[in-house]
């Protein structure tokens, strides 16, 4: 038995490399003679353009080249799904940010200010920026030219947007008009989100002898970007080769294109190689974000509190281009009433284009902005019916065998009950400070704007699940190639796949799958790049599904040639060194999983999802009331993995993601007026610090899924979607009021009418003292 | 204009360099060292930590001319040929590391903070750490991650 096999707390083969500053990033690649691009962006999210005058720019010493559409050999639109995005900008921009030119030159400093040389006369228009608005009559029309479908394995998906309307998902199941004792109904919101991933959207293109192009580039999918790359710039793809560099975090912020066509434009006119690195305020314009969402729901109940029906409406605002809305508008409302077991439901979950910055996947995709929904509802609920929330969560839970709203039947493990009942029997955290002497404990930190004083404590609870792979008929595959041979008489495996390791463990994965069906102790994964099939997208939690599939049957397959050279039965019986000796054994497959179909458009019903993964979270939070300020104090997460391939990854995913919604509830949103980004940097969009995150307890459950690898479940996406709605609750719970607008800002809770009196009353303190 | 600095033990020299450069610029462009990150080059992340004259500084704040005959020390500077820092191993065996984009500026800033507080508690641990970003690990794996180089060191 080789360690490090399936299940083993495997050390991550990037790890040495990684924490000695020596991973090459995608930032880090450097060649004899390269230049530097920049892109110039559209200050306007609406606009004509009348005129571009690059001569300015041409004439500052170190440029080598500036870029317009002009000069774009292929298509000049790309997309995911569908070819609505320019590859820059042509006639119009229609956000703010909007690639218009590129530069480049021998110092970045010497093409920014190139850029900025750039004349281009804009006729600004009014934005559309309301996702709502944008629907109705007489809204002005961001696309009135058809955009082509490239997606084609979706075709059947109704991907094709109509006017301003993206995508209208349908869930009608059961009685159209059902009516209930006990009705609840509230109105939600959630702001846009940012991936916020470290590492900038950076890569290095170099001009091939052949007239091709090598690109190395930090990405979610190489041969999709590979595709979009070819029809832009009109080569085969045997001309455009990707090579994966090291990714500092994705999220779903990488699944589009940033520069990757950009910098091969230059490097092919410019015959130089050409890197290009955005900047952090360049990065939130660089890339899709979190749809921003606003919601309505009714739930309704028998009065011992058994759902009768769910009735819910979404706006999701898609920005100025596609990317893969129609996909996060199937999923919102496809995952829009939870897991819960509902007779009656009519949703109708609409994703639109605005003049607003593009939005596309994120952590969570669709779920996420629904979650906050109905886990609110059913807090509503609860106390409409005078019951525990959590008991009313369990009464109505999912479990295996019940059936989705879009008909399908759950066929492996749904543990929610068990979840939210293991989190419940989690010790509780300490009683808050009442000494008031460590600030560090308390909202505010040592800010120092509490000593005690009007701080109260609040404990929420959520649960929520998610589609684990590509859904609604999505040819979901991946490929990969597993070579076997002697190396100084020691066997040696080789694994080859184009799937992204984007910081989530995916390297180790293939090594332990690879030790464990081959009994081999050294396995060497190479770096992906598109010499080999596509690996699919590290999205959609389905790495360790779909590509850990592949390299198991690849390893299977390699296993039979190698009994069959050595004439054996038993694996354990070979010698492998002599039975390879100078001969490799290699095998190469493309693994799907089971086949999803697209949901009826009318009805939503359908075999949408090969798998749904379930998370549960506990939040405890002291809350300043007096201030608005926030400390969460504890998270606590319980979540299904089927099976842990490596459980320390696991728990690292989960407090990660974890992390992210409760970057959410609290702190996370680009703030978008008019259409202009105002908080485009790290001073002002915040993520979670160390001071943020609380401790968390993780009890991790495996369940397996007879349907999967090792019955395991994808294992990133869950905790983000069900911690940020515990950390709502808990909020409400610590001051009394019902906050339906995630972030909640300070404001939120101390300006709120919503201010329930003996909550208020509870939290006088005497201020002369700062004691009670 | 020329730099002349001392990086890691070795005097080192950038010429041609513009002068609105960063020390970061300079230690990732002209002199190989793409170690020290640039998350943010804004002064908010932490992913660019480097010891200026023994003090942890963001090396996208600093000018590179301030850096001139001064000594710069680096996450490529903290191990030695045969082994890592007892910081760096800790962060590996408490899998602290997924995208590790932040993991040099961390592991300096808690190298510099084992240097100062050898046992410091986890409070303090997380002021410490307050100014250096995350976006994979939720900072669980780091607070561990400095238990065990605590233990080890």
């Amino acid at each position: 038995m080789v360690g490090g096999g399936v299940g083993a707390d495997a050390d991550r083969p990037d790890g040495v490399l990684k924490v000695s500053g020596e991973f090459a990033y995608g930032s880090d690649l450097w060649a004899d003679e390269m230049l530097w691009g920049v892109t110039l962006r559209s200050p306007h999210p609406s606009a004509r353009i009348v005129s571009i005058d690059i001569g300015p720019a041409l004439a500052v010493p170190g440029v080598y080249a500036v870029l317009t559409a002009d000069d774009v050999p292929g298509e000049k639109r790309y997309g995911l799904e569908v070819d609505d995005q320019p590859v820059l900008a042509t006639g119009v921009v229609r956000y703010q940010g909007e690639a218009v030119a590129l530069v480049a030159a021998e110092h970045p400093e010497t093409a920014r200010r190139a850029a900025a040389r750039i004349v281009v006369d804009y006729e600004v228009l009014a934005p559309v920026t309301d996702a709502r608005a944008a629907l109705e009559p007489g809204a002005p029309v961001l696309h009135p030219e058809p955009t082509p479908v490239v997606e084609r394995s979706r075709e059947d998906a109704d991907l094709r947007p109509r006017g301003n309307l993206v995508r209208h998902l349908k869930i009608r199941k059961g009685d159209p008009e059902p009516t209930a004792a006990v009705v609840v109904e509230g109105d939600y919101e959630v702001g846009m989100q940012d991936q916020a991933f470290l590492g900038p959207e950076s890569g290095l293109a170099v001009p091939g002898e052949d007239g091709g192009i090598d690109l190395f580039v930090a990405t979610q999918w190489l041969h999709v970007d590979q595709q979009q790359i070819c029809r832009a710039l009109a080569l085969p793809a045997d001309k455009v080769r990707l090579t994966l560099a090291g990714v500092g975090g994705a999220f779903g912020g990488r699944e589009d294109l940033s520069m990757h066509v950009h910098a091969c434009l230059l490097a092919l006119h410019t015959g130089k190689p050409v890197k290009m690195s955005y900047n952090r305020e360049e990065s939130f314009f660089g890339h899709v974000h979190r749809h921003p969402a606003t919601m309505h729901y009714a739930h309704g109940f028998t009065r011992d509190g058994d759902l009768v029906f769910v009735r819910a409406q979404i706006w999701l605002d898609g920005g100025a281009y596609l990317s893969s809305s129609a996909a996060v508008v199937g999923n919102a409302g496809l995952m829009g009433i939870g897991p819960y077991v509902v007779p009656n439901v009519r949703m109708d979950c609409y994703g639109s284009y605005t003049n607003n910055p593009p939005c596309g996947a994120m952590r969570g995709f669709g779920a996420v902005q629904a979650a906050f929904a109905y886990e609110s509802q059913m807090d509503r609920a609860a106390e409409a019916l005078g019951m525990d929330p959590v008991d009313l969560r369990c009464r109505n839970a999912m479990e295996e065998g019940s059936v989705a709203p879009t008909g399908q039947v759950l066929d492996s493990p749904a543990p929610v009950v068990e979840l939210l009942r293991r989190l419940q029997a989690m010790p509780m955290p300490a009683a808050p400070p009442t000494d008031g002497h460590d600030l560090r404990r308390l909202p505010g930190g040592v800010a120092n704007s509490t000593h005690g004083e009007g701080v109260r404590r609040g404990v929420g609870y959520a649960v929520a699940y998610k589609n684990i792979g590509f859904s609604e008929g999505f040819d979901d595959y991946s490929t990969a190639r597993v070579r076997l041979e002697a190396v100084a008489g020691q066997p040696v495996v080789m694994v080859h796949t184009a799937a992204a390791e984007v910081g989530q463990g995916l390297v180790t994965v293939q090594q332990q799958i690879a030790r464990t069906e081959l009994g081999v102790d050294r396995v060497v994964v190479a770096p992906a790049d598109t010499a080999v099939g596509s690996g699919g997208s590290s999205s959609a939690s389905r790495q360790t599904y779909v590509t850990g599939g592949a390299v198991r049957e690849a390893c299977r397959l390699v296993r039979e040639q190698v009994l069959a050279r050595a004439g054996a039965d038993r694996w354990e019986d070979v010698d492998l060194a002599a039975v390879l000796g100078d001969e490799p054994v290699e095998a190469t497959t493309e693994w799907r999983h089971r086949p999803t179909e697209a949901v009826d458009p009318e009805t939503g019903q359908g075999f949408a999802h090969v798998q749904y993964a379930f998370a549960a979270h506990r939040a405890v939070v002291d809350v300043d009331v007096e201030l608005g300020l926030v400390k969460v104090v504890e998270l606590a997460c319980s979540q299904d993995v089927g099976k842990a391939i490596n459980p320390k990854a696991v728990v690292g995913q989960i407090v990660g993601g974890t992390a992210q919604g409760m970057g959410l509830a609290l702190m996370e949103e680009v703030v978008v007026t008019d259409g202009i980004i105002r908080n485009p940097s790290f001073t002002d969009y915040l993520i979670p610090t160390i001071l943020d995150m609380p401790p968390m307890q993780v009890d991790v459950l495996e369940l397996p899924d007879p349907h999967a690898p090792y019955g395991l479940r994808g294992v990133g996406e869950p905790p983000t979607i069900s911690s940020g709605p515990a950390v709502l609750a808990a909020v409400r719970a610590a001051t009394g009021q019902f906050l339906t607008r995630v972030p909640v800002r300070p404001e939120h809770i101390v300006l709120s009418g919503d201010v329930r009196s003996e909550g208020r009353a509870e939290a006088e303190r005497d201020p002369s003292t700062g004691t009670t | 204009m020329r730099i002349e600095l001392t990086v890691n033990g070795e005097r080192r020299q950038a010429d041609d360099v513009w002068e609105g450069e960063s020390l970061l610029y300079v230690l990732r462009e002209r002199l190989g060292l793409p170690g020290s990150k640039n998350a943010c080059e804004q002064g908010e992340c932490g992913s660019c930590s480097v010891y200026l004259d023994g003090a942890v500084v963001c090396a996208c704040l600093v000018a590179a001319g301030q850096a001139q005959d001064r000594e710069v020390v680096t996450v490529e500077g903290l191990a030695d040929s045969e082994r890592l820092d007892p910081v760096q191993q800790a962060f590996l065996d408490a899998g602290a590391v997924q995208c590790g984009f932040c993991t040099p500026g961390l592991v300096v800033a808690v190298h510099d903070l084992l240097d100062r507080v050898p046992e410091p508690d986890d409070d303090t641990v997380r002021e410490a750490l307050a100014g250096n970003l995350c976006r994979c690990t939720g900072y669980e794996a780091i607070l561990d991650a400095v238990r065990l180089a605590v233990e080890r060191r």
